[in-house]
């Protein structure tokens, strides 16, 4: 039976949504489903990912393998490939696996589609789209002269299928590698956020120069925090200081994809559409009616967002903490 | 110390994008050519980096149609890198993998690398692999999405990861770091740098002389099409708690996001 390998990753404690619509992508497909998990912890993931399909979960959960590291991840899932059989191969197009795959890739001599937002994967075969110049166009992208393919998919474009809590997977310990000791974690920066991150949020909630200093994001704070949103921000804000880059969305900044973009004070400027229009719904508030942003909205608001953001965060918290 | 950029020349992000009517690619006529975003700031922290150890060279490679990536590298050259190497692709598609194996095997007949920056992401095939499939092929570590570098003795590079937080690596010896917006404000050709870029030497290759043929794309890009039309936007009306209460209500029951 052709065999499909999954890369999962996790917040610790649960399998991330992206890893579970892959799975879900995965067991539909008729394929034998590997799973690979990596970090300490690993082995407590593995009954989760059998409940979304996974026959075969292979760990490397060293307490080693605590930070990203390029070198020990890129030999780990190498052999982890190798060993699962697979000929393709699925991960989220998340910041580590964007950083991993593509050397896993050419370590394997193969070929990597990334960020891609259409799989149709069958037991035989498998097609992938991927967005081209920030969202103006997609291609499919055809695999060619690569044993594995290696796909990864943004995040919140695929269902997630229902658990199967019965289900079970073996298990197979993956030693740590030796590594070189050339390039080694010296530290970690905790972030601000115990938000989920832009690139994998399932709703953002943006403000633009419109939102007029550092301080009015608070506004947008209270909104997101009703809503389990993610707060975004557009280059204007980010350039002015009132929000930290790693908050920009567009061109130059974070491309993303939610079920949901709320936009406050954005004009909509070509590079800020090429990083959120592949957002599911879009809302736009802002006062001016003629604003480009309203072309690439679903529902669009006229108003003071002063006004309009707290009445949201009002009925929002009314209508979801009932 | 030895410094390579890699430098890619893409649509400038004002283009509007046309398919041809084969769906083979995008209509590149009247198509404005830049430096990719990002590898402005690859450029720039070369040069600093450069001049903060009081000496050194920077070259800047692209893979690409030499009659029009030659003027971006020229543009590079005019912010202060010392030297080019353009590799001719003519009217050939290569995809990551065979842009990262014509730059990797450049930058090894050139005898020695210290570092080899780039930037994060082409904004137009969107892959963000090609540094990393050049440190694979140079055999050398990488770190990707890079907002700070110190270079002295070994190299100290921080990289933004999920949710703002970041993590810092140390590097001994050459590697390759791709640059994110925020690492530093790329400076602007100046006149004098322009008049001098003119001089400066910039050596050509074909993809034969880095052993790339066609035979060893991996993937290929098929089927262009345009975004799906969107519906046309439905604008609320009434005051703002009228027009709040409104929006909830359609994103529960008509748009079922919640
Ligand atoms: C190479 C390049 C790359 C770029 N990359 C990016 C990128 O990655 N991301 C990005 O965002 N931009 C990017 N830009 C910048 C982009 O062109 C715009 O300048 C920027 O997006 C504008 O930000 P803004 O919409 O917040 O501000 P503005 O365009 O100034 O819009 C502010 C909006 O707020 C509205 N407003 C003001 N007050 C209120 C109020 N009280 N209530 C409601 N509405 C109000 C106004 O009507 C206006 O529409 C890039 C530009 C270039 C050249
Ligand atoms: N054809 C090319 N010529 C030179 N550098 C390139 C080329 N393609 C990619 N790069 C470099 O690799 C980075 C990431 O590109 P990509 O992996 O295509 O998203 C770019 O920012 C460039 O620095």
């Amino acid at each position: 039976m052709a065999k499909v390998f999954v890369f999962l990753e996790s917040n610790g404690t649960e399998l991330k949504k992206g890893s579970m619509e892959l799975l879900t992508a995965a067991q539909a497909s008729g394929r034998e489903v590997i799973a690979g998990i990596m970090g300490p912890g690993a082995k407590s993931l593995a009954p989760k990912a059998a409940h979304y399909g996974a026959k075969t979960t292979f760990v490397c959960d060293s307490p080693d393998l605590g930070h990203y590291n390029p070198e020990s991840f890129t030999e780990a899932v190498c052999s982890m490939v190798k060993e699962s059989g697979a000929d393709v191969v699925l991960a989220s197009s998340s910041v580590m696996a964007r950083d991993l795959f593509p050397r896993v890739a050419a370590r394997l001599d193969s070929g990597v589609a990334s960020d891609c937002t259409i799989l149709k994967l069958t037991a035989d075969n498998i097609t992938v789209r991927k967005p081209l110049y920030a969202g103006k166009c997609t291609a499919e992208v055809e695999f060619v002269n690569s044993p594995v393919k290696f796909v990864l998919m943004r995040p919140n474009q695929l269902p997630v299928g229902a658990a199967d809590a019965a289900a079970s997977a073996s298990i197979k310990d993956f030693a740590a590698p030796k590594t070189s000791g050339k390039i080694q974690t010296k530290d970690m920066v905790k972030g601000s956020s115990s938000k989920a991150d832009l690139t994998e949020a399932n709703i953002i909630v943006s403000g633009g120069r419109g939102m007029g200093s550092a301080d009015n994001f608070k506004l947008l704070d209270d909104l997101a925090n009703s809503l389990g949103a993610t707060v975004g921000a557009s280059r204007a804000v980010a350039d002015a200081g009132w929000v930290p880059h790693s908050m920009q969305v567009g061109q130059t900044g974070k491309t993303v994809a939610p079920s949901l973009y709320l936009a406050f004070g954005i004009s909509g400027a070509i590079q800020h559409l090429a990083g959120m229009s592949g957002s599911k719904v879009i809302v736009a508030v802002n006062k001016d009616g003629d604003a480009p942003i309203f072309q690439k909205a679903n529902y669009g608001i006229v108003g003071d967002l002063f006004e309009i953001a707290p009445k949201l965060t009002e009925e929002f918290k009314k209508a979801l903490h009932k | 110390m030895r410094i390579f950029v890699c430098l890619k020349q893409v649509p400038d992000t004002e283009t509007r994008i046309q398919i041809k009517s084969d769906k083979s690619g995008i209509e590149e006529a009247g198509i404005k050519w830049v430096i990719n975003p990002y590898d402005e700031y690859a450029v720039e922290e070369a040069l600093k980096i450069r001049d903060a150890k009081g000496g050194g060279q920077v070259t800047v490679v692209s893979v690409g149609p030499k009659s029009r990536v030659t003027d971006s590298l020229r543009t590079a050259m005019a912010m202060g890198a010392d030297d080019g190497i353009v590799i001719d692709t003519g009217a050939d598609y290569v995809d990551t993998f065979a842009a990262a194996k014509a730059l990797s095997e450049a930058i090894k007949k050139e005898g020695a690398c210290d570092l080899v920056l780039t930037g994060k992401l082409a904004i137009d095939d969107n892959a963000a692999s090609v540094p990393q499939i050049i440190a694979e092929m140079l055999a050398i570590p990488h770190v990707t999405v890079v907002s700070k570098i110190t270079a002295a003795g070994t190299i100290l590079a921080e990289r933004e990861i999920e949710g703002g937080a970041r993590e810092i690596f140390e590097i001994t010896g050459p590697c390759v770091l791709a640059a994110n917006k925020g690492l530093n404000t790329p400076r602007y050709a100046s006149l004098p740098g322009i008049m001098k870029a003119k001089k400066k030497p910039l050596k050509e290759l074909t993809l034969a002389d880095v052993g790339v043929s066609s035979a060893q794309l991996k993937t290929r890009l098929k089927d262009f099409q345009l975004p799906p039309e969107k519906p046309a936007v439905k604008m609320l009306a009434g005051d703002p708690a009228a027009q709040a209460k409104e929006l909830v209500r359609l994103l529960m029951e008509e748009a079922k996001v919640l």
